[in-house]
């Protein structure tokens, strides 16, 4: 197996595992984990094939990744601050019992 | 494949696991925290040194922190007694699942036209800075107002209003 591909498989992993935890788990700060690992599988993606590509000198999927992981903080302050509030609203973060969007 | 390879990869994939199935909500922050570090190694050993350390600086510094923080404010570490798990799991299971099988068979597929081994690239920080300002400046300028607006966003969501006022 060339280097490439177990990274690949390595990020297909954790892809899929932060998948299964988005979809499974029933606190809604657990799901947001699970996105966040989906996002750092994507950027070992890009860093890999940045890589092993043909021209890493020209950086393009390092400064991809870069902007990626800068995106994916300003996601999760987002994401928690709204978790917050809809705890304050319902005093939950079961995604089970939010099952209503009328407030 | 280098032993290092394997031990950082079982590491991340551990963390990772152990993040989505522990009971504990804190403990899954902290399991995810390995798997952030662990990623941030492989980064590393990926030669994207830059990329490694903003991974160690944003997640592990950033992102876990904010998580362990809005676990503590939202009561999140009581287990739930009817379980951690949706009533869907299964499904979602079989989701997860079947998105690994056509990923990890796509790269299988491809695996054998895929680039060996290239000679290590050389980028310094100065390097990185350079392209920074120079040929990615307009997406560096986009980044600066996304995240000036999410770091307010994130403010003005999670403020507390008092009953009655406007």
């Amino acid at each position: 197996m060339t280097p490439l591909a177990a990274y690949l498989l390595v990020a297909a992993l954790l892809f899929a595992i932060g998948l299964a935890g988005a979809l499974t788990r029933r606190n809604a700060i657990l799901v947001l984990i699970g996105i966040e690992l989906m996002l750092n599988a994507a950027n070992l993606n890009l860093i890999a094939f940045w890589r092993y590509g043909p021209h890493p000198e020209a950086l393009t999927g390092m400064m991809f990744a870069i902007f990626s992981i800068a995106v994916a903080a300003a996601e999760a302050a987002v994401g928690l601050g709204l978790v917050i509030q809809i705890h304050r609203h319902a005093k939950t973060t079961d995604l089970d019992q939010m099952n209503r969007m009328k407030g | 494949m280098s032993l290092v390879f394997y031990l950082i990869a079982a590491l991340v994939v551990a963390g990772g696991l152990a993040a989505m199935m522990l009971k504990n909500t804190v403990h899954c922050a902290l399991a995810v925290t390995v798997a952030f570090a662990g990623l941030a190694l492989l980064f590393l050993n990926l030669d994207a040194q830059f990329a490694g350390f903003a991974q160690i600086l944003v997640y592990i510094g950033a992102v876990a922190i904010l998580v362990v923080f809005a676990i503590l404010l939202t009561k999140g570490s009581e287990t739930p007694k009817d379980g951690v798990f949706s009533q869907t799991w299964l499904t979602g299971l079989a989701v997860a699942s079947a998105v690994f099988a056509v990923l990890g068979w796509a790269v299988l597929q491809t695996a054998p036209m895929l680039p060996r081994a290239t000679a290590t690239p050389v980028v310094s920080v100065q390097q990185i800075g350079q392209a920074l300002i120079g040929q990615y400046v307009l997406p560096l300028e986009i980044i600066a107002v996304l995240l000036t607006a999410a770091l307010i966003g994130a403010v003005i969501v999670a403020i507390h209003e008092k009953e009655g006022a406007n």
